[in-house]
C-alpha cells in the first residue's frame, strides 16, 4: 500500500472529501484529535480560541438540520466566524450555481467551506476550484466522511477498539453516503464489515469493496457486534424499490424481538433522523445498547477535530492549546 | 479540374482486397487508375505518398454536428473540417438537432450547409418519428428526396415496439437502414454511468448493461419479423454482442457499430468524476471491451462509428450528474484504431480500413469506401508509423470534450481528399 502522507507526521491535506482517499493513519489522527475536543463541550464555557479570525462558510444545497447544527456548534466552539448559506438548488440550476459559487467564494477569501450537495462529487468539484479547505458534509450518494468518522469514534468509545469488530450496516445502502463512508473507514481500521438490506437497495458490486452481504437481519444479528441502522428515505417506496414501509419493517426492521436472539450484546448506531417503526423500533433506539445520542455528542468533537486539523493544527497542540486557553476555575 | 497523382504509397482497398504498393490517379474528381508506376498526365499535381497508407476515405455513420440549434458546440462546417482532419470523407449527421430533421426543410438545410462546408461530405439522417417523440412516423419518402440517407431517433431510443416494427417495414421500400439507440428507458432512467463497482464507489446511479441488451434483443427480433434492415448504434456490452451474433447466424438483416471509446476505455475512466468520460451508452467493463474487440474482428460488429458528440466547455464543467453525455471522436478515431487495434494485435491495417470505411459505406449504401476506378476520389493518406499526442486545443472541432487528452496515439492523417480535392493537409 502506498501512503499519500509522509510516514512521520500524517496530516489531512487540504480537504476532507471522503474516507476512501484517507489512510488508516489519517483516520486515526482525526479520532485521536477528537478526544481532547470532547472535553470542550463538557465545560461551562464551551469555547476555545483555536480558529479565531478564520471564516467558514456552511454551504448547504440540501436541507440538513442535524449536520449543519453540528458543524455550526463545532465552528463556534472553536471561535471561527461563520456564515450559513442555504441554496435551494433546483436540479437544472445546481451545476451552474456551483461554478459561480466557487468563483464567489474564492473572491471573498473564505478560509473553509463546508458543503452539502445532492450531487455525488460536488465537494471534489468545489475543492478542485478554490484554494480554501473544503469539507464534504455529504455529497449525493457518495460520502459523508464526518458521519463515518463519528461512527468510528463511537464504536471505539463503546467497544475499546475497531480492529476485528464486526459491523453490519443495515438498510438502503444504494442511496447512502453514510454507508460508503462507514465501509471505507471501518475496512481501513481493520473491522469486518457487512451490509444487510433488500437486494433492490444494495448497489452492484458491493461485495467487491470487501464487505459481506446478508439477506436477512437475523443473519446479521447472529454475526455482528455493531449494527449501524440507516434511515430509510420514504421516497424509495414511490420509486418502486420496496413495496411498503410496513413490509420493510416486517422483514428488515431492527426490533427488540430480533435482537433478543443475538448471541452477544449488539451496539446500535443510527445516523438519524430515525423513522421509528420503519427501520428501527423505539425499544432498540432507546435501549441500553443504543449509542445514538453519543453519536450526536461525538459529532461535534469530530467536526472540531477536522476543522482544527485542516486549518493546520497538530494533535499535540490540540491538547496544549486547550489547556492553556481555558480560564482557571471553569475547568471541569 | 487538375488531375492528381498520389505516388508511391501503400494502397489499401478492402473493397477489392487490395494491399500493395501502387499509385492512384485521380481525374475529374474520380478514381482513374490504381496501378504501379502510373505516369503523371500533363499538368497533374503529384503527391508523394512514400511511407504512407493510401486508403478509401473513412466513413462515420454516427456523428452529431449540433447545427441547427447548438452552433456554439459545433456546426456542419466545423464538423466537416474536424472529420477531414480525422481522415473521414463521409459522415452521417444524426437528427437530434433543434429543429429536428423530421421534415424536408430541416434536411434541406443540412444539405445546403454541407455543400458549403470545406471538409468531409455530410449526409443527414432523417428522424424516425415526428419530433423524435416516438409516436408518429416521419415522411420517409419526402425526407429521402430531400437528402436523408437513413433514419434514426438517436439521442432517444425508439420506445414503442410497434413504431419500430412499422419503421422497419416501411423503410424497406426505400432500401435504407433504420438505426436505433438501444436503451430501455425505465432501466436507464437517471443513470450517469455504467452500473458496476465504480458507480457503487462514486455513488452515481448506474445504467445496467441490460438496458441496452433488452432493446438490442427486441430490435433483432423485430428485424427478423419484418425483414427490415436494423442498424444498432454504439454497441457497448458483451451481452449485446452475443445477441447480435446469434441474430446474424440466423440470417437476420442487422448491422451494428461500435465506438472507438467503447473499444478502448472502461468505466474506471469516470474516476474523479471526469465528465469527459460520461457518455451514453456508458463506458463498461474490461470483459465488455474484450468482447467488443472480438466481435469487431469476426464481423459481428460491422463497423466503427465515433458518436462524435461535441459539447461546449461550460456544459461539461459541472457535477457529473448534471453534465451532458458524449465526447468528440472524429479527430482521435483513426489514431485509436491504429494504436489500440492494429498495434494492439486485434485487426490488421486492411481490416481496420474495412471497419472504418468499406463496411459502413456498404451498409448505408454510400458511394464511398472504395478506390475502384470510376468511383468518387475520396481518400485518406496517413502515416501508420507516426505517433502523436492528443492536444484538444488543436482540434478542428469547436469542442474539446475528449477523455483522450494527453494520450499518445499512432497513425497520423497527412492528407484527406474529397472528390479529388484536398480538404485537409497537415502543416509540415
Ligand atoms: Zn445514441
Amino acid at each position: 500500500m502506498i501512503r499519500d502522507s509522509s510516514s512521520s507526521a500524517p496530516s489531512l491535506g487540504k480537504d476532507l472529501l471522503g474516507l476512501e482517499p484517507l489512510s488508516a493513519d489519517q483516520i486515526r489522527l482525526v479520532l485521536d484529535t477528537a478526544e481532547p475536543f470532547k472535553e470542550v463541550s463538557e465545560r461551562a464555557i464551551k469555547k476555545v480560541p483555536t480558529l479565531r479570525g478564520k471564516t467558514i462558510v456552511n454551504l448547504f444545497y440540501e436541507a440538513s438540520t442535524r449536520t449543519r447544527i453540528a458543524f455550526e456548534f463545532a465552528e463556534k466552539r472553536l471561535s471561527a466566524d461563520t456564515v450559513n448559506i442555504a441554496a435551494a438548488g433546483s436540479s437544472v440550476e445546481k451545476g451552474e450555481n456551483l461554478v459561480d459559487t466557487a468563483r464567489n467564494l474564492e473572491a471573498m477569501r473564505i478560509d473553509m467551506v463546508v458543503i452539502r450537495h445532492p450531487a455525488s462529487g460536488a465537494a471534489a468539484f468545489l475543492a478542485d476550484r478554490i484554494p480554501s479547505n473544503v469539507i464534504n458534509a455529504g455529497d449525493g450518494w457518495h460520502e459523508h466522511p464526518t458521519q463515518g468518522l463519528l461512527d468510528l469514534l463511537t464504536i471505539r468509545d463503546k467497544l475499546g477498539r475497531i480492529e476485528g469488530v464486526r459491523v453490519c450496516i443495515c438498510g438502503d445502502i444504494l442511496h447512502s453516503r453514510v454507508a460508503r463512508s462507514n465501509i471505507w473507514g471501518l475496512l481501513k481500521l481493520g473491522a469486518e464489515v457487512a451490509v444487510c438490506g433488500p437486494r433492490s437497495l444494495l448497489p452492484r458490486g458491493i461485495e467487491e469493496l470487501g464487505v459481506h452481504v446478508f439477506k436477512h437481519p437475523e443473519e446479521a444479528i447472529e454475526w455482528a457486534d455493531v449494527l449501524n441502522v440507516l434511515r430509510l428515505q420514504l421516497e424509495r417506496m414511490q420509486a418502486g424499490y420496496i413495496p411498503s414501509l410496513d413490509e420493510y419493517y416486517r422483514v428488515y426492521g431492527i426490533t427488540q424481538k430480533r435482537l433478543e436472539r443475538a448471541p452477544r450484546d449488539v451496539l446500535i448506531l443510527h445516523p438519524g433522523p430515525m423513522n421509528r417503526g420503519v427501520e428501527i423500533d423505539s425499544m432498540v433506539a432507546d435501549g441500553p445498547h443504543s449509542a445514538i445520542l453519543q453519536q450526536v455528542t461525538n459529532g461535534i468533537a469530530i467536526r472540531m477535530a477536522v476543522l482544527y486539523l485542516l486549518s493546520g493544527g497538530t494533535p499535540e497542540r490540540a491538547n496544549v492549546a486547550q489547556a492553556e486557553d481555558v480560564p482557571a476555575g471553569v475547568r471541569r | 479540374m487538375r488531375p492528381v497523382l498520389v505516388k508511391g504509397g501503400r494502397v489499401i482497398d478492402p473493397s477489392r482486397q487490395l494491399d500493395q504498393a501502387a499509385d492512384v490517379l485521380i481525374q475529374d474528381g474520380r478514381i482513374a487508375a490504381v496501378e504501379s508506376n502510373v505516369t503523371a498526365p500533363e499538368g497533374a499535381e503529384t503527391i508523394d505518398a512514400s511511407g504512407m497508407v493510401v486508403a478509401p476515405g473513412l466513413v462515420d455513420v454516427h456523428v452529431h454536428l449540433r447545427e441547427p440549434g447548438k452552433e456554439a458546440a459545433e456546426t456542419v462546417a466545423t464538423g466537416a473540417r474536424a472529420a477531414a482532419a480525422g481522415g473521414f470523407t463521409s459522415v452521417c449527421a444524426m437528427p437530434n438537432t433543434d429543429p429536428i430533421t423530421d421534415n424536408q426543410a430541416a434536411i434541406g438545410f443540412i444539405v445546403k450547409q454541407a455543400s458549403a462546408a470545406n471538409g468531409a461530405r455530410v449526409f443527414p439522417y432523417g428522424a424516425i418519428s415526428i419530433g423524435q417523440r416516438g409516436e408518429q412516423l416521419a415522411e420517409f419518402a419526402k425526407l429521402i428526396e430531400a437528402g436523408a440517407i437513413a433514419f434514426s431517433d438517436d439521442g432517444h431510443p425508439v420506445l414503442s415496439s410497434h413504431l419500430m416494427r412499422t419503421a422497419l417495414e416501411y423503410a424497406q421500400a426505400f432500401g435504407i437502414p433504420v438505426a436505433d439507440h438501444c436503451e430501455e428507458p425505465s432501466l436507464a432512467k437517471g443513470g450517469a454511468m455504467h452500473d458496476g463497482v465504480v458507480s457503487t464507489r462514486l455513488g452515481l446511479k448506474g445504467i445496467p448493461a441490460a438496458a441496452e441488451e433488452i432493446m438490442v434483443a427486441r430490435d433483432v427480433i423485430l428485424s427478423e419479423l419484418t425483414g427490415g434492415h436494423v442498424h444498432l448504434c454504439h454497441i457497448s456490452t458483451k451481452g449485446s454482442v452475443d445477441i447480435i451474433r446469434r441474430g446474424k447466424e440466423n440470417g437476420v438483416n442487422v448491422t451494428a457499430e461500435v465506438t472507438p471509446h467503447h473499444l478502448t476505455l472502461t468505466h474506471d475512466k469516470c474516476e474523479g468524476y471526469n465528465t469527459n468520460a460520461k457518455m451514453n451508452p456508458p463506458l463498461r467493463e474490461e470483459a465488455d471491451v474484450v468482447a467488443l474487440r472480438e466481435a469487431l474482428k469476426d464481423g459481428t460488429l460491422d463497423m466503427i462509428a465515433t458518436d462524435h458528440a461535441p459539447h461546449h466547455y461550460e456544459a461539461k464543467e459541472r457535477d457529473f450528474d448534471d453534465a451532458p453525455f458524449g465526447i468528440v471522436g472524429l479527430e482521435t478515431a483513426l489514431g485509436l484504431g491504429v494504436k489500440e487495434l492494429v498495434n494492439g494485435g486485434v485487426l490488421s491495417l486492411p481490416e481496420l480500413m474495412r471497419r472504418m470505411s468499406t463496411e459502413p459505406a456498404k451498409a448505408f449504401h454510400l458511394d464511398a469506401g472504395t478506390l475502384e476506378p470510376g468511383k468518387p476520389a475520396d481518400l485518406v493518406i496517413f502515416d501508420p508509423g507516426a505517433t502523436w499526442t492528443v492536444e484538444p486545443t488543436e482540434f478542428h472541432s469547436k469542442s474539446r470534450n475528449t477523455p483522450y487528452a494527453g494520450h499518445v496515439l499512432a497513425g497520423r492523417v497527412e492528407r484527406t481528399i474529397v472528390g479529388g480535392r484536398t480538404v485537409f493537409q497537415r502543416d509540415s
